[in-house]
């Protein structure tokens, strides 16, 4: 099977300081992966030049996704194409609505495909329909976009915009953050139920609750800009006993030899 | 200097040359607050790098060598000719005034019992003992403010409105200003707004330019909010690049009673507001909002003036603006809390937008507190689109100026959320949205090619 992401050698920083130091990556459609590492290890690097945030600079390395080049492309195209990124911290956006948000960025998805507006009437059923998914209160439609939401509101929002949208490659960035057990299976429980042979998810996370619910295929551990072990599931749970000073130690020791 | 005292010349001749005409339809007080108005400006003259028009660029507009029109001109007016700018075509008691006059053709609108909708002239002789009790009673705070004797000196008429004690007006008065004229022209309007005891009414102002001559409307209203009155005040500014406006608006409030106003400026040449509120007893509430959205090289200047006067009141401004190209936006926010006035709550904000490196911003605030329990606060911000938001908008699909224009949007909502009648909000929405585009009707469509 083709992959899906294919991340080659990938250099990148930003200010001239250099945070992924030579990422190899690759993901076939319907795999979830975690990436796992300790604080600073470059994981949120890693979704943001995905997502093409311009601060930082690629200066080495290939992404392809889908068999595009996705260094090529803009966020917005990228997105368009299927990439999502869940957000650790979605953006409070005053005076805009969410729903006309969602409209908007529905459309905009629609015109890169070459289809037509959403009917206004279709368009309120699907959205009402994704509400359900991750039990979200109808009245959030209508206020500005995560305004004086709570953190769980706030990421049920990312996860009901992911359901919205049906992205091929959703990027769940620390989305267990904040969030209680309860907001957490509900979260959780969507991501699963938008599941498909076809899309595939990356999971980055520092713990191992979320994965208790998000169960990955693979699971990778990110140190000082490299992947440093990739392992089945099990792993997350060796991690979760022993902690990551051990890679570390092993990297390390590995270096000097 | 030179330039100003010739302008401050020009005005003196013209009111001499014109005394006569000035005298003609209107009552004896009109005619003799004139003449108190004359003392003044030969006082002060046109306000000039005062402390409350520091920034205001008045010469390039006043210098302008503008038709005076002292007689009413007899015009068509096409009422789909003033609707096809998107004004707000809302369920209002509509009135024209062109050039300041107000129009002859305006039918008697079907208000309720004992409301009074006229022009101004005839109020002051039909209406003598209303109009003599309140007319010019309020404009004192703007003493030194040569522009507001002006208004006084040489508006000839208006609109006046009466609502009696305790009478509800659901639907709005709707005051559409047109300016046209076949050379450039100087015009003044004064409008008198009596609300009485436990009264509502909702006045909406809309402005509009109907030929493509450079236009200087200075324009006056006073208004009085009875015991217990809910008055609200929204005002859509809409001209083209030529046309500028001095619009002054003095409400003095009393007991209990709630005055709102909503300057919307969508586009003009030189806007320039002056909101005063006196709120001279206790219990009154006082909401000022104002939303500018300029390019090319528009000015828009507002200065509020907040006095309270008694205590236990409340005050609350907020303006808003969004500043393209070369554009400049000033604002002046003046509360002044009365020795004695205390239990005052006086908050002020004002945010700014820049989206460019020529755009420009001056924001004053000038708090005089002589009250020591009192809640009073002030906060001005200059910024440009969050970076983080518009990652975050283009991460959903969302094209870079689809999401500027999102931003920008959002930005403005917050004043139009305030606009208390629904439709009136979602018009104004509109207006904004179209206007962010791009793609609002200027009211004389030649304007996109000839003022730019």
């Amino acid at each position: 099977m083709e992959n899906l992401l294919t991340i080659k050698d990938l250099h990148a920083g930003i200010d001239g300081k250099e945070i992924l130091k030579g990422i190899n990556l690759e993901i076939k459609p319907g795999e979830v992966h975690a990436i796992m590492g300790p604080n600073g290890a470059g994981k949120s690097t890693l979704s943001a030049v995905l997502t093409g945030r311009e601060c930082f600079h690629v200066t080495k390395g290939e992404i392809w996704f889908n068999g595009k080049n996705l260094l090529d492309m803009p966020a917005e195209d990228r997105a368009r194409e299927g990439i999502f990124l869940s957000f650790q911290y979605p953006v409070e956006i005053p005076g805009i609505s969410t729903v006309n948000f969602l409209k908007t960025a529905v459309n905009e998805h629609r015109k890169y495909q070459g289809l037509p507006p959403y009917p206004a009437g279709e368009f309120l059923k699907m959205i009402r329909e994704k509400m359900e998914l991750v039990n979200i209160d109808s009245h959030l439609l209508n206020r500005s976009l995560n305004e004086g939401f709570s953190g769980g509101e706030k990421k049920k929002n990312e996860i009901f915009q992911m359901a919205v949208l049906e992205p091929k490659l959703a990027i769940l960035d620390e989305t267990d953050s904040g969030l209680d057990i309860d907001a957490l299976r509900i979260v959780a429980h969507g991501v699963n139920r938008l599941k498909r042979p076809d899309n595939s998810t990356i999971v980055i996370t520092h713990y191992q609750r979320l994965l208790d619910y998000i169960v990955p295929d693979v699971v990778h551990v990110l140190y000082d800009g490299r992947i440093v072990k990739t392992a089945g599931k099990e792993l997350v749970a060796e991690l979760e006993k022993n902690g990551y000073d051990w890679i570390k130690q092993e990297v390390e020791s590995h270096g000097k030899n | 200097m030179e330039r100003i005292d010739e302008i401050n010349r020009n005005f003196f001749t013209l009111f001499q040359e014109g005394r006569e005409l000035l005298r003609k339809d209107v009552g004896a007080v009109m005619d003799a607050q004139r003449e108190k108005a004359l003392e003044e400006f030969k006082a002060h003259g046109i306000p000039y790098g005062c402390e409350n028009y520091l920034y205001a660029n008045l010469l390039p507009v006043l210098e302008r060598d503008y038709n005076v029109s002292l007689r009413y001109v007899e015009q068509e007016v096409d009422l789909s000719e003033v609707f096809q700018c998107n004004v707000p075509c809302l369920d209002t008691h509509l009135l024209l005034t062109i050039n300041g006059r107000f129009w002859r053709g305006n039918e008697r609108p079907d208000v309720p019992e004992g409301v009074i909708v006229c022009g101004l002239a005839e109020a002051s002789v039909k209406y003598k003992e209303l109009f003599d009790k309140y007319y010019n009673q309020f404009t004192e705070p703007g003493r030194a403010d040569g522009l507001v004797d002006l208004n006084t000196m040489l508006a000839q008429d208006g609109v006046f409105v009466y609502v009696p004690d305790g009478v509800v007006m659901e639907r709005p008065l709707q005051i559409v200003n047109l300016a046209r004229a076949k050379a450039d022209l100087m015009s003044f309007q004064r409008n008198l707004v009596i609300v009485g005891k436990g009264a509502k009414a909702t006045l909406l102002v809309c402005d509009h330019t109907l030929s493509d001559h450079y236009f200087l409307m200075n324009n006056l209203t006073e208004i009085v909010a009875g015991e217990n009155a809910l008055m609200d005040y929204y005002h859509v500014q809409n001209q083209h690049l030529g046309a500028s406006q001095i619009n002054s608006v003095f409400v003095s409030q009393r007991r209990n009673s709630r005055f709102e106003a909503n300057v919307i400026s969508l586009y003009g040449g030189f806007i320039r507001n002056n909101l005063y509120a006196a709120l001279t007893e206790e219990g009154c509430e006082c909401d000022l909002y104002g939303m500018y959205l300029s390019d090319k090289k528009q000015e828009v200047d507002n200065f509020t003036f907040i006095d309270h006067v008694a205590p236990n009141c409340r005050s609350n401004e907020h303006f808003k603006g969004v500043l393209d190209d070369s554009a400049l936006a000033n604002f002046a926010g003046v509360i002044t809390v009365r020795p004695g006035a205390q239990k005052t709550e006086a908050y002020q904000a004002n945010n700014n937008l820049l989206l460019t490196d020529t755009a420009r911003v001056n924001t004053k605030p000038q708090l005089i507190i002589d009250a020591d329990d009192v809640k009073c606060s002030h906060g001005a911000t200059v910024g440009q689109i969050d970076e983080e938001a518009m990652f975050y908008l283009r991460s959903r699909g969302i094209s870079l100026a689809e999401a500027r224009m999102m931003m920008m949007f959002g930005f403005a909502h917050e004043i139009v959320g305030k606009v208390r009648l629904e439709p009136l909000r979602a018009k104004i929405d509109d207006l904004v949205d179209k206007r962010l585009r791009g793609e609002l009707t200027k009211c004389h469509n030649c304007v996109l090619h000839c003022k730019q």
